[in-house]
């Protein structure tokens, strides 16, 4: 379904990403793991073209996402809920997602959309009228999780939903992405949080210093010695 | 707008005001309010709703300005024509800049629009033959009473704060704010900043160039440093839109009040007030602490606007609850 092949990216003379190439099929939950600064991030940002590759590729359903601008990627079916929320802090929830839902085949079921989305997060429903800005944290991860889901897309990219929320949340949040995984969305995830994430993937990758350098089944990665020791801390 | 009665109240106000303060010197303050309305309203809707800060509000106003002078003196038309030209004209001023200057961000694009003021100043400064540099543009007022002028900039007012309210009430306004908000975000959910932040810049640019072919029928006289000034047009625009509210509708409405209200108490040392005193106790110092207070009406600048971040910083609209709560309560303490 994507297909990452020999991405190379600069951030001007500083070279982040080198020759990664990886995969992700229909239906799957795949998981980018890495140390801070690996390339993580980056490596979404090119995917939904805010960050141009000086090499390489991102091909999806077919078609060169590389040379797609980065407001038009949405309309191939893919959504990137970002690292930090980026949450439009001073719109209401709800403008918040009505916002996610630009695309014409997402307008045209908006509301079916939002009836679904607050089923799923009660919590948001209570909140509708309130400034994103104002919600708690974990509020405010289901809130632009919830943004991503609006386009409705085939593809979500999740980048670090854990990230400084409390253990319950984070729970909460794992099971939401898996939840949007059983729904028919395959599903590219960014994480630290090893322990949770490997346990719920079908296929994992490891950055490391901007390169690929493991890549298996979720199972495999959880008797993996390197990654014990690593990752895990066993 | 749901219930227009309030602003159909002030519009009948303001209509009527020519007829009841007949003093020409009242009737140029009024307009010049008008006329900041219509500039604040500009750079409040790319600076405050689409978050990108335009430090050169200047630059669009004497290429208004300009445009009906030469239209006069060059081409021997009305310079009324610079109304509807100057518009279009600093529309497209704002397409290329906008264009090649909305690829940097935040204080780079803001200091951009400042080199966009700069340029522009001293292109009129030194192309002589065309715009006869310092010596200015002497352009012929068409009429002797301030009133035609007054409902003009009252034209332009209103249709500048009609259309800002339109437009952030539609689709557009909340690509805008959500640009403000987050600009990468609102690229990944779909939305052409680049296209957006041009559309925005160029309706403020619009607004903007009209007030400043206004400013050149009004005055009958424009030279580069004044049209093109960096503090009496560009950071003016800002602090209308600051000490207003920005990111509010009505904002520049009651920003521009306030600042031509500030500017003239300093420029005229409090309405004559230092010169009465001056004259009555004939003390020698007070002519020149009046003088220095007229002088020092860009250093009011300054402090208002200290004193506007430290308490209100988000402007007399944006915060008039805040304003509101402190009234009443030191009403219920007196009670």
């Amino acid at each position: 379904m994507l297909k990452v092949q020999g991405l190379n990216v600069s951030y001007g003379d500083l070279q982040v990403l080198w020759d990664v190439s990886f995969e992700v099929q229909e239906g799957e939950i795949v998981v980018l793991l890495g140390a801070n600064g690996a390339g993580k991030s980056t490596a979404l940002k090119t995917i939904s073209s805010l960050v141009r590759p000086t090499a390489g590729s991102v091909e999806f359903l077919g078609a060169r996402l590389d040379q797609v601008p980065s407001y038009g990627v949405i309309n191939y079916g893919l959504a990137h809920v970002p690292e930090g929320r980026r949450l439009f802090s001073e719109m209401t929830v709800e403008e918040n997602l009505i916002l996610g839902s630009l695309t014409r085949e997402a307008k045209a079921k908006r509301k079916k959309t939002l009836e679904w989305l607050y089923e799923i997060f009660p919590r948001l429903k209570e909140r509708v009228k309130q400034p994103a800005g104002t919600l708690s944290g974990g509020e405010q991860q289901m809130v632009a999780i919830a943004r991503g889901l609006m386009s409705l897309p085939k593809l979500v990219m999740f980048d670090e939903p854990s990230l400084g929320l409390a253990p319950i949340m984070v729970t909460e949040i794992f099971k939401i992405v898996e939840m949007v995984n059983r729904e028919g969305m395959t599903v590219l995830l960014v994480e630290q949080n090893v322990h949770h994430t490997l346990a719920m993937c079908d296929r994992a990758y490891v950055l490391e210093n901007g390169r690929i350098t493991l890549s298996g089944t979720g199972q495999e990665f959880l008797n993996n010695d390197h990654i014990k020791e690593a990752y895990l801390g066993i | 707008m749901k219930r227009p009665f309030g602003q159909l109240f002030l519009l009948f106000l303001l209509l009527i005001l020519p007829l009841v303060i007949r003093e020409a010197y009242y009737q140029h303050l009024m307009i010049l309010v008008l006329m900041w309305v219509a500039i604040g309203s500009g750079w409040n809707l790319i600076s405050g709703f689409t978050g990108q800060v335009l430090f050169g509000a200047a630059a669009f106003f004497g290429f208004g300005a300009y445009t009906a002078a030469l239209l006069s003196s060059k081409l021997g038309l009305s310079a009324w024509w610079g109304l509807p030209l100057g518009g279009i004209l600093s529309v497209a001023i704002a397409f290329p800049f906008g264009w090649i200057c909305f690829r940097l961000r935040g204080p780079y694009f803001a200091l951009a629009t400042l080199a966009l003021n700069e340029i522009f100043r001293h292109v009129a400064t030194i192309w002589e033959s065309l715009t006869d540099g310092m010596i200015g543009i002497l352009v012929m007022q068409t009429f002797v009473s301030k009133a035609p002028y007054y409902y003009v900039a009252l034209a332009i007012a209103v249709v500048s704060i009609v259309v800002i309210d339109r437009v952030m009430q539609s689709r557009w306004g909340y690509y805008f704010v959500s640009i403000r908000e987050d600009q990468d975000a609102a690229e990944s959910m779909g939305i052409n900043t680049l296209y957006y932040k041009m559309l925005s810049l160029c309706i403020s640019a619009f607004l903007i160039g009209i007030t400043g072919a206004l400013y050149t029928n009004y005055m009958g006289f424009i030279d580069p440093k004044v049209v093109f000034s960096l503090h009496d047009i560009s950071i003016m625009a800002i602090l209308v839109g600051i000490v207003g509210g920005v990111g509010t509708i009505y904002g520049p409405l009651v920003g521009a009040f306030i600042m031509v209200a500030v500017q003239e108490i300093f420029r005229s040392g409090g309405f004559g007030l230092l010169n009465f005193i001056g004259r009555s106790t004939g003390w020698p110092f007070m002519s020149s602490i009046t003088k220095f207070v007229g002088d020092a009406h860009v250093l009011s600048f300054g402090i208002l606007v200290i004193i506007v971040i430290l308490f209100l910083p988000n402007g007399v609209v944006g915060d008039w609850p805040v304003i509101r709560k402190m009234f009443v309560r030191s009403k219920d303490q007196a009670v």
